[in-house]
């Protein structure tokens, strides 16, 4: 049992430090006074940087050597990420399309759909977004409603709704999740896509969150127009490539190590700077418990690659570490405003983002409760809630709901 | 990087629960709580201990121990947790991981590996931020007890000890005790047999008999001064947290694998309960906790030796989680069972015992977590 590089991992931590010393100079600038401010400034200086990246073998470290990537393991891609974050410079914009679309295209894409979109996004010269959720599809993701119609010519019509996209107002591409046959149960009639985001008939809308800032967009299509050959894998395989987009996600999660950022020595420098909070020990357990919880998931981080190292795949209880995250988070939260008083509170405090940030947190990536039910059936084995929807054609279905909704 | 278990640790971990696997200690956990007819004592699990080399885990071979790592010990230990096992290990194997260290000890390690004698750790707590003296539990109230002081006599190098130690576990019946006293207020590691004059040892049962308990009290007991460092008399008290957070991991294992297994065979307006989210959500928060504190058990053992410098915050982590962890999972595992959860005949209340007292043994849970706090504030401000 050890944390320690292997002789080849040392060499390959050396190599990557090595490349940043030299390169680092270029990157952009994000914090402290020097710090780009222009928002379009700030993503051009990024994708030129992940592009630079990429060039030096940083940015998608586990992709094949013929898509542009290094071929290496997880733990190389840890230690990548880590040499980033201890060079202080940013790490690739596209962390989406990277870490989860490019790696679904090349599981399930046609040789052409590589060959086109790979590379560009590697290098950051087109960034992705993820087209999944739906305002009425989220923890049930399989209740997509976004229609993909097939015409003569084979061409596509698309028309719907999605929500929650990260980067969708300056993407350049889309990996889209579409409803293709309503007339079979819900997960066979899905279909994956790839939408080019400046089609006609795609708008993007800034979603403002508790904090004022808008991280997310919602995104309309209205008879966008594909290409007959803009499907990922078969006609009515979208359910599984989609869970091969969250099995990436859940890696993604993983190998991000440190969480969401909620770093225990942050919370504690935060405290310790209030004598008063410093010596009450009410304060301390509270801030004891917090920092136990974060220190946990960190070792489970290390519990996961070590099977990652191994062959095996996250599974679902990767999502308890997001479940310890967000309650840490969020009480790290409280605590410190308890601390601090309003003035935790205030406009240019540096508490007030995260504070409201977090409680969103709590749905991404699947809500709490969702996870649980997940987690409950697939690791524990105790049996699922009985449901309504199996089986049934996924048009009498909406039929249904909307009955039951009457009475 | 590799957290994983090797072959080695697989095979031990494996020989104890079939080891533990050949005695009814359920049963034996609720006879000893009986009185009258029902009662029967404890068995002795020391000859068995004995007979799978535990006493010796953390001796080094030459001394004729395993030479293995605080890992190992805590992979016996959470087999004992997993049974509620009463093995005298939570004392022994720390007074062994000082004595290790003290090359003046070597004479009295061969018979501590064997098991032909038996040693208990007398738990004193090293300062921390903001208390710099060192503590031991006290026999009752909030505030923490001063620890005992050693006076060297000049004459033929011995010394003699004076103070109290409350709730040791494993205390009755052990040959030799193994702590920290003070000598002019600087702390050095002691040993005193059981045997000596002074020294007087009270059985003590709280609530779960699987746990022996003793409150010590050494009155000029005349002892050896310990020439092992101050660093190691200060890891013993975490690796008995880290020890004790292990095997609440043990115990939280069987009260979740119970709970589980009840909520897919007890059935209500037709389906099982654990199809139910209220009951499956509470199930799934006793496996969250279980796997943080697994992970923390992880930190702990790889720590001890690989990063001593983070020991205290890795064992102390590790005792707050898993205590909260223990806490939960055997109300739930309670409640779960709806009310016969709560009656006698169930194993239930058996978990919840040994969760209510070992709680609040070796400076409580609450004080783990206060260490941690301490750790990282102290870290952070560094």
């Amino acid at each position: 049992m050890d944390l320690d590089d292997t002789p080849q991992q040392a060499e390959y931590r050396a190599n990557v430090r090595a490349w940043l010393q030299e390169h680092s100079a270029k990157a952009p600038v994000l914090t402290g006074p020097d710090a780009l401010r222009d928002e379009d400034e700030i993503i051009a200086a990024r994708r030129r940087w992940q592009g630079e990246l990429a060039e030096g073998g940083l940015a998608g470290v586990t992709w094949p050597a013929e898509y542009g990537g290094r071929g290496l393991g997880p733990i190389e891609q840890v230690i990548c990420n880590q040499e980033i974050s201890r060079a202080k410079v940013p790490g690739i914009l596209d962390v989406i399309g990277v870490g989860m679309l490019g790696p679904t295209i090349i599981a399930h894409g046609s040789e052409e759909q590589k060959e086109r979109y790979l590379e560009p996004m590697l290098h950051g010269e087109e960034v992705w977004c993820q087209l999944f959720s739906e305002p009425a599809a989220g923890s049930d993701l399989a209740a997509v409603q976004t229609r993909a119609t097939q015409l003569d010519d084979s061409s596509w019509r698309l028309t719907g709704q999605k929500v929650w996209t990260t980067n969708a107002q300056f993407a350049s591409y889309g990996l889209l999740l579409a409803r293709t046959d309503a007339s079979v149960p819900k997960h066979n009639g899905l279909t994956m896509f790839i939408v080019p985001m400046d089609a006609p008939g795609v708008t993007v809308r800034g979603l403002r969150q508790i904090s004022g800032e808008a991280e997310f967009n919602e995104v309309f299509f209205d008879d966008v127009q594909l290409d007959a050959d803009a499907n990922v894998g078969a006609i009515g395989s979208g359910w599984g490539t989609a869970l091969t987009t969250l099995m990436f996600e859940r890696i993604t999660l993983g190998l991000g190590g440190e969480g969401l950022g909620y770093d225990p020595l942050r919370f504690a420098r935060a405290i310790g700077a209030y004598e008063s909070a410093r010596t009450d020990s009410d304060v301390r357990q509270r801030l004891g418990d917090i920092l136990a919880e974060l220190t946990a998931v960190r070792f489970s981080g290390y519990r996961m690659l070590t099977g990652l190292q191994r062959g095996q795949i996250p599974g679902p209880e990767a999502g308890l570490a997001k479940v310890t995250i967000v309650n840490s988070g969020m009480a790290g939260g409280d605590l410190i405003a308890d601390v601090l008083g309003p003035d935790a509170l205030a406009k240019e405090s540096e508490w007030t983002y995260m504070i409201s940030f977090i409680p969103g947190l709590k749905s991404a990536g699947g809500t709490e409760e969702i996870l649980r039910n997940t987690i409950g059936e697939r690791v524990l084995g105790l049996p699922p809630e009985p449901r309504l929807d199996k089986g049934i054609p996924f048009e009498d279905l909406r039929a249904k709901e909307k009955e039951a909704a009457k009475t | 990087m590799n957290l994983a278990l090797s072959d080695e640790q697989l095979l031990l971990r494996e020989a104890a629960r079939n080891a533990l696997a050949r005695v009814k200690t359920l049963h034996a956990a609720r006879a000893a709580l009986e009185e009258g007819p029902a009662y029967e004592p404890l068995p002795d699990l020391w000859p068995m201990a004995c007979e799978a080399g535990w006493p010796g885990l953390l001796i080094d071979e030459a001394h004729g121990g395993a030479g293995l790592d605080a890992f190992d010990a805590m992979l016996v230990v959470g087999e004992c947790g997993r049974v509620l096992a009463g093995v005298p290990l939570l004392g022994h194997l720390p007074a062994t991981a000082i004595l290790g260290d003290a090359p003046n000890a070597s004479e009295l390690m061969e018979p501590l590996a064997s098991g032909k004698k038996r040693a208990a750790y007398l738990p004193a707590e090293p300062p921390n931020d903001l208390v710099d003296s060192w503590t031991t539990d006290p026999a009752n109230g909030m505030h923490r007890a001063p620890l005992a002081s050693v006076t060297a006599n000049a004459d033929d190098g011995s010394a003699s000890v004076a103070g109290q130690f409350a709730f040791v576990p494993d205390a009755p019946g052990a040959d030799t005790f193994v702590g920290v006293a003070l000598r002019d207020g600087r702390p050095v590691g002691v040993t005193v047999d059981s045997d000596t004059p002074g020294v007087s040892v009270q059985s003590v049962m709280r609530y779960d008999a699987t746990r022996s308990l003793g409150h010590v009290v050494l009155d000029d007991a005349r002892a050896t001064i310990l020439d092992a460092p101050e660093e190691s008399l200060r890891s013993a008290w975490h690796l008995a947290q880290a020890l004790l957070a292990s095997e609440s991991v043990g115990s939280v294992e069987t009260a979740l694998d119970v709970s589980v297994q009840y909520a897919k065979e007890r059935f209500t307006f037709g389906r099982a309960i654990g199809s139910y989210q209220a009951v499956k959500h509470s199930l799934t928060e006793v496996l969250r906790r279980l796997e943080n504190g697994r992970s923390l058990l992880y930190y702990a053992g790889w720590s001890f030796r690989g990063m001593p410098a983070e020991f205290p915050l890795a064992a102390a982590c590790a005792r707050s989680v898993s205590g909260h962890a223990l806490d939960y999972a055997s109300r739930t595992m309670i409640a779960v069972h709806g009310g016969t959860g709560a009656t006698w005949e169930h194993d239930a209340p058996l978990y919840f015992r040994r969760a209510q007292l070992s709680r609040r043994l070796l400076g409580g849970t609450a004080g783990a977590t206060d260490r941690v706090a301490s750790e990282v504030l102290a870290a952070s401000a560094g």
